[in-house]
């Protein structure tokens, strides 16, 4: 289907992502805000980050995720304080607890489980024994067995 | 008038489809030829009909009927043509309409190419087709009708989402359809066989060129889709994992495995139940994809409360049609045996590989798009799941498939050489070296995962490289003779060939991103801006007019040292009627690199913000995707697909002793 289509619904400019006048002085902790903002959710857009956003929300987060580097967080402590205030959902990269272990592991579990499946068959399929050559063939397989010598 | 006309088709047609899916059946199992011929007759009287139907919505749009509720909704009389064509299928009620359209093509096209195929397994491929069709119709008809009036007709329409009045995106939909619904092919004929009890080589060799060609539609669909995501954001992104677009690169990865393991059916007569399972899968994922989005469930569980109709009627949908099949699979697939034998290390066995990795990546995608809306249904915690998640599960997965892809072809039926392939591939273990080094010395601090990843494409595109010279006997024997080689090798050996090559140079692009450069600056007129070697100078932004737009559009000088490369002009455009801006990126390309252009805001102080990026090797994703879809259409160009051919001059020859056969 179209994608993004919903994603464009809710965005008031398609232009988005960072603008100048929010960026960091050190490039070192701009780098360190990009790379956490990129991880973290526009809570108004369809699936995108606020790295990518030009909604007014993720605006709002992208400074208050300069503001913590400023003060001196950590990326975690950075990206915890959002998720102190919006909750999980911002985050793109789903945490890891009980609830979404099936996610995480899923695929790997998956993974083991079908490999292990495809040795078993090929293992222990049914050796469907070749059905046996009726007169017909055997005759032909003579004739070509002897033209052969 | 041609608006009652079209809705009265659409009741005909399906009338037309009841007919189609039960006397046809019903026919077979009596054994009945009469009964079995009706089929042909219905599936192409029910294509002829929803395609006046079509017509009849395309004509409501064109002439901007807006006595017609659909038309007002998504049209305006100042839209240019192109627009207003594609708005019949740029909202539900249409889209739908076209899938269904696009149904009745294929199954009136399996009436019309399956003359060879056995009246029964034909009557009752059809009738399978017919019962998507019934459904389908159902669904338009007394859910999304987009035939119905307007008590009092306005003077205009509401017009289309300006987002979606692109060339890109006109003829986006079309083509991811025609992929969703071809699959349609290989299930109703998955269907006929669980029914019929019978799989062999001859099922496996009419279902490949049906499931090829949607393979190639959708290939196409969801590169024009990446492809206008990329132009129009605005700052370069094409992929973003968003439910949407997983929706439709489900289907293809299940399609994708379903080709190469109808190959192992065709050629060695074995791994049949799980070929089916694959066809019914396929279409499945069609059918959930199609419904995921248009049912609005993406965007919240709860939106199926606010039209409780439509969403009743779509799980009953998917539940008679998935859950319908998968019992039959499961009363009939343990009775389909298996024949042809292989020892784990051979080209069967790496077919295997390749079904295994990309189911798992299939499921991995399908986990990541639907748990969330699982948890949240279940009165859980709300999750996001982004790209991170991905990069974590599904790329892990595609990496030992390109190395695998590399070798498999190498591989002998039935039992393979690893050592010998890998010796063979030397060429590729080099290419894989020589383009580590290159990229780790050109580019500076990449991430590490780039660099495997460009070594890996490298490795792909030397190794399907390797394989084809091999096989043409290039620098082994003369030139002349390895034409000649070259030009007697099936198609289809040079579509696998194109296709696999088309993967290595898509990964090359993708890995690639990750040594983009960005600038992103507020530049006044006649400010400078610099971006990878290149120095863009801000010339000026004049207001432009469209047909329904305002514009503000940017003259951009881009230099490199003292030489002009080109001028570019980005536009910020104003869509008056619906009161959202976009943006017409600019992009030069040489096909190594983008340049990529974007215009944003401008200030009190009249300066603009400009997003500029370089974009090393980007071009490469879609002209890889493209590559793919010319290696399947070429391998749809195979004359063994057109089995009747070759039977037909069996007839001819029949005099003659059928020596050499």
């Amino acid at each position: 289907m179209r994608p993004l289509i919903l994603l464009f619904l809710l965005l008031a400019s398609p232009v988005g992502a960072v603008e100048p006048a929010e960026r960091l002085a050190d490039p070192a902790l701009e780098s360190r805000a990009r790379g956490i903002s990129a991880e973290l959710r526009c809570l108004v857009c369809q699936n995108e980050s606020i790295d990518e956003s030009h909604a007014d929300l993720a605006h709002d987060i992208r400074v208050l995720v300069r503001e913590r580097l400023l003060a001196g967080d950590s990326d975690t402590a950075a990206t915890g304080a959002v998720v102190a205030r919006y909750g999980d959902f911002v985050l793109l990269r789903p945490p890891m607890k009980p609830a979404t272990w099936p996610l995480w592991f899923g695929p790997l579990a998956l993974l083991i489980v079908g490999a292990g499946c495809s040795l078993l068959w090929l293992r222990h399929r049914p050796q469907a024994a070749p059905a046996p050559l009726d007169d017909a063939e055997r005759k032909a397989l003579e004739t070509l067995l002897r033209e052969d010598m | 008038m041609f608006v009652e006309l079209g809705h009265f088709c659409l009741i005909l047609a399906l009338f037309v489809t009841v007919v189609q899916s039960t006397v046809p059946i019903i026919g077979a199992a009596r054994r009945h030829l009469g009964w079995m011929a009706v089929g042909r007759t219905c599936a192409l009287a029910a294509f002829l009909l929803i395609g006046c139907a079509m017509a009849a919505l395309m004509h409501a749009y064109i002439v901007s009927d807006f006595s017609v509720i659909n038309v007002i909704e998504n049209s305006h009389t100042d839209k240019p043509l192109l627009y207003k064509i594609s708005g019949v299928w740029g909202n539900h009620e249409g889209s739908m309409l076209l899938w269904v359209f696009m149904l009745s093509l294929c199954a009136a096209a399996v009436a019309v190419f399956s003359a060879n195929l056995p009246p029964a397994l034909r009557a009752r491929v059809l009738a399978v087709q017919g019962m998507i069709g019934v459904g389908f119709l159902l669904f338009i008809l007394f859910t999304s009708n987009p035939f119905l009036r307007a008590a009092t007709p306005p003077a205009n329409g509401h017009g289309l989402n300006p987002v979606l009045q692109d060339p890109g995106l006109a003829f986006h939909p079309p083509f991811l359809y025609l992929g969703y619904v071809g699959f349609s092919v290989a299930f109703a004929f998955a269907v006929a066989a669980l029914i019929e009890g019978k799989v062999d080589a001859a099922w496996a060799r009419w279902v490949r060129p049906w499931t090829l060609a949607s393979w190639c539609a959708l290939t196409i669909g969801i590169a024009m889709g990446s492809w206008w995501a990329y132009y129009t954001l605005g700052w370069g992104g094409w992929w973003f994992w968003d439910p949407v677009e997983n929706a439709s690169f489900m289907p293809w990865l299940v399609g994708t495995a379903l080709i190469h393991s109808s190959i192992v059916v065709e050629k060695r007569d074995t791994l049949k139940s799980w070929t089916i399972l694959l066809a019914i899968i396929t279409f499945s994922l069609s059918l959930v994809g199609t419904f995921l989005v248009r049912s609005g469930v993406l965007t919240s569980v709860h939106a199926f409360a606010t039209d409780p109709a439509r969403g009743t009627f779509i799980l009953l949908l998917l539940l008679a049609a998935i859950g319908g099949s998968l019992t039959l699979y499961a009363v009939r697939a343990p009775s389909l045996q298996g024949g042809g034998l292989f020892a784990p290390v051979s080209r069967e066995g790496a077919l295997v590989l390749n079904n295994l990795l990309l189911s798992c990546g299939c499921a991995t995608v399908f986990l990541g798009t639907l748990y969330p809306l699982f948890l949240d249904a279940m009165n859980g915690p709300k999750l996001s799941v982004g790209f991170p998640f991905f990069n974590r599960t599904f790329v892990p997965l595609m990496v030992p498939m390109i190395i695998a892809l590399g070798i498999g072809p190498m591989l002998a039926w039935k039992r393979g050489d690893l050592l010998g392939a890998m010796q063979r591939l030397w060429v590729a273990f080099v290419a894989a070296a020589l383009a580590a080094l290159i990229a780790y010395y050109v580019t500076t601090g990449g991430p590490v995962f780039a660099i495997i990843g460009l070594a890996l494409a490298a490795w792909l595109g030397a190794a399907v490289i390797a394989e084809w010279t091999e096989r043409i006997g290039l620098f082994r024997m003369p030139l002349t003779a390895s034409l000649r080689r070259a030009i007697h090798l099936p198609r289809a050996a040079h579509g696998m060939t194109a296709a696999h090559f088309g993967m290595a140079v898509f990964v090359a692009g993708v890995s690639a991103s990750a040594f983009d450069r960005e600038a992103i600056e507020v530049v006044p007129l006649g400010g400078r801006l610099q971006v990878a070697s290149y120095t863009l100078e801000l010339q000026s932004v004049d207001p432009v007019t469209g047909p329904n737009y305002r514009a503000e559009r940017a003259t951009i000088r881009i230099t490199k040292g003292s030489e002009e490369i080109t001028i570019v002009h980005p536009e910020r455009r104003f869509f008056t009627l619906q009161q959202q801006t976009t943006s017409e990126t600019s992009i030069r390309t040489n096909f190594l690199a983008d340049l990529y252009v974007a215009l944003g805001e401008a200030d009190a102080a009249g300066k603009w913000t400009i997003r500029a990026y370089y974009k090393p090797l980007v071009p490469w994703i879609w002209i890889g995707a493209v590559i793919m879809a010319f290696g399947g259409a070429v391998s749809l160009s195979d004359r063994r697909w057109r089995v009747g051919v070759a039977q037909r001059r069996r007839l001819g020859s029949a005099v003659l002793p059928a020596a050499g056969e």
